[in-house]
């Protein structure tokens, strides 16, 4: 088959698949509608993943230990100190706080309060010196702190290490939090991928079994079996453009809405700005992955739809 | 051109259809098969179409050895072959011009080509001047003209037609018979069943007679009597 016959029969596909789509709009709603939801969920799933991974991040990066140092501490021995620690195996990151940056810290933290700013300005300065220590994973602080709990180590401190062990705690809450969501969301995305393509094959089934008897006089004239099936697969594939373009405009407005109703940004976990930012500056990537999804669960599932019918009689 | 050599075919629950049917057709042959309602004639034109497969025994059409023909090469095959059936089978809701360019459009003709070829295979036929009507609006001998235009339309090299007078009165009758005449004068094979005892003893061509499934005779110039 030469190209100029290729196109031209390419084109007469397309058409008829066109054709088909827009007479069969009411037959085809519902797998437009279950393909919708198909695809939204996918969209949410992975900009909720996203937004979760993120807001874990933020949790784990405020986990740290503070060592506070009583006052009497050479700066010999407090910096032999840091050292020791630097050279831990858990650690990010060393961060040591001087008594007047920690009275400055206090202060602006405390800026609106008069009476706790009157407090610390009539004696000394009571603030002890800070080492902040950074842990590279927040699960394992253990050796940083059998380190810590060592005796010629006490001594050097004014209060007891803090470990901020009531976020460690939240931050294990939202890690599993995370991975249950990230398993109903894939098995979400299963089902319902599943439904719409039956829905589909169904929606294809129907069409087939309206145009039985073109179809028939189609193989009889010696149509190509492509050229049958051709307009049945552009008329899913259709299904599944109009779907993802939908699915993308719901996510889009829902983030339209939700971010003028929730203007404090942030509900719970769910950092809603994030997940609207990551949305908009990977829009043309998801409007991609909503389209590719879109047109290979309606691809596919017309050509399996499409199979069965268009065989020839084997039997003898 | 059409050559079949012992061939049977079984159907699993109605027992056997044709029994060791050998059978050759020249190029340009108008050959007419007769015989009652069940005696293979609908059965031996679906395997010369390729609708059905043989149980035992060999076909060979135009050079093709359906034995070794693969799927994908029976629309090829069809495309060599026209069909007119005892139904018409046309759409209902395609004109007559689209109905004949239907059977274009498949085969990848351009438009052009189309508009230029159907109006001649339109006027061979008698259909001048209809061609926008409807299925529905046409008499039986129109549609079955509309058919015969559909399976000429290609040229085919063999011309098939399965009771293309069943359904019509005397005169339409013999519209249809005179058109298959004359695709017959400009080469084309033309294998036609039928009932009809007038028009097989006035046509007075090769005449095969089947009966449960074999043919029982085989004659030139041959008369009818049921």
């Amino acid at each position: 088959m030469n190209i100029t016959r290729s196109m031209i029969m390419g084109r007469r596909i397309f058409k008829t698949g066109l054709t088909n789509f827009a007479r069969n709009a009411w037959l085809g709603v519902a797998a437009m509608a279950v393909m919708v939801i198909t695809l939204t969920i996918i969209l949410f799933s992975i900009i909720a993943n996203a937004t979760f991974s993120n807001t874990i991040q933020q949790f784990t990066d405020k986990i740290d230990v503070s060592v506070y140092l009583k006052d009497s501490v050479s700066v010999s021995s407090r910096d032999k100190l840091i050292t020791q620690i630097k050279n831990l195996d858990n650690v990010r990151d060393v961060t040591f706080i001087s008594k007047d940056q920690a009275l400055a810290a206090y202060k602006k933290q405390n800026e609106n309060d008069a009476s706790l700013q009157q407090a610390i300005s009539q004696t000394d300065n009571p603030l002890p010196a800070t080492i902040q220590i950074k842990p590279r994973d927040p699960n394992k602080i253990e050796s940083i702190k059998q380190f810590l709990e060592k005796k010629e180590i006490t001594i050097l401190q004014s209060d007891k290490t803090s470990y901020s062990g009531d976020r460690k705690d939240a931050i294990d809450k939202i890690t599993s939090a995370t991975s249950f969501f990230k398993k109903a969301g894939i098995a979400g995305i299963i089902i319902f991928a599943f439904i719409s393509m039956l829905i589909i094959f169904n929606t294809i089934q129907m069409a087939i079994f309206n145009r039985r008897d073109e179809l028939t006089i189609m193989r009889l004239l010696g149509a190509s079996t492509n050229f049958i099936r051709g307009p049945f697969i552009v008329e899913s594939i259709l299904y599944g453009v109009v779907s993802g373009i939908l699915s993308i405009v719901i996510i889009k407005t829902i983030f339209t809405v939700s971010a003028r109703a929730f203007e404090a940004s942030s509900l719970g976990i769910l950092d809603i700005k994030y997940s609207s930012n990551y949305f908009s500056s990977r829009f043309l990537m998801f409007l991609g992955l909503q389209l590719g999804v879109g047109i290979l669960i309606g691809a596919v599932s017309s050509i399996i739809a499409t199979r069965r019918y268009l065989k020839f009689k084997t039997s003898k | 051109m059409i050559l079949l050599d012992r061939v049977t075919k079984t159907y699993n629950k109605n027992g056997q259809a044709l029994e060791r049917i050998s059978l050759h057709v020249e190029p340009k042959e108008f050959v007419i098969i007769v015989g009652p309602s069940g005696a293979g004639k609908s059965t031996l034109l679906k395997l010369l179409t390729r609708e059905e497969k043989p149980t035992t025994g060999k076909i060979i059409v135009g050079g093709i050895d359906y034995e070794t023909l693969k799927d994908k090469e029976i629309p090829l095959l069809r495309r060599k072959i026209g069909v007119v059936f005892q139904d018409f089978k046309l759409l209902p809701n395609k004109t007559v011009f689209e109905n004949v360019a239907f059977a274009l459009e498949i085969v990848g003709m351009g438009n052009k080509e189309i508009h230029h070829t159907v109006p001649r295979v339109l006027d061979i036929v008698g259909l001048k001047g209809k061609e926008k009507r409807m299925p529905r609006e046409l008499s039986g001998g129109e549609r079955q003209r509309v058919a015969i235009a559909r399976a000429i339309v290609r040229q085919p090299r063999i011309l098939i037609a399965d009771e293309p007078t069943g359904n019509l009165d005397p005169k339409h009758a013999w519209d249809v018979i005179r058109v298959l005449e004359k695709i017959n004068r400009f080469g084309t094979t033309v294998i036609l069943t039928t009932h009809n005892q007038e028009i097989v003893n006035k046509l007075k061509r090769r005449v095969i007679t089947m009966q449960d499934g074999q043919i029982v005779s085989d004659r030139a110039n041959a008369e009818y009597r049921s």
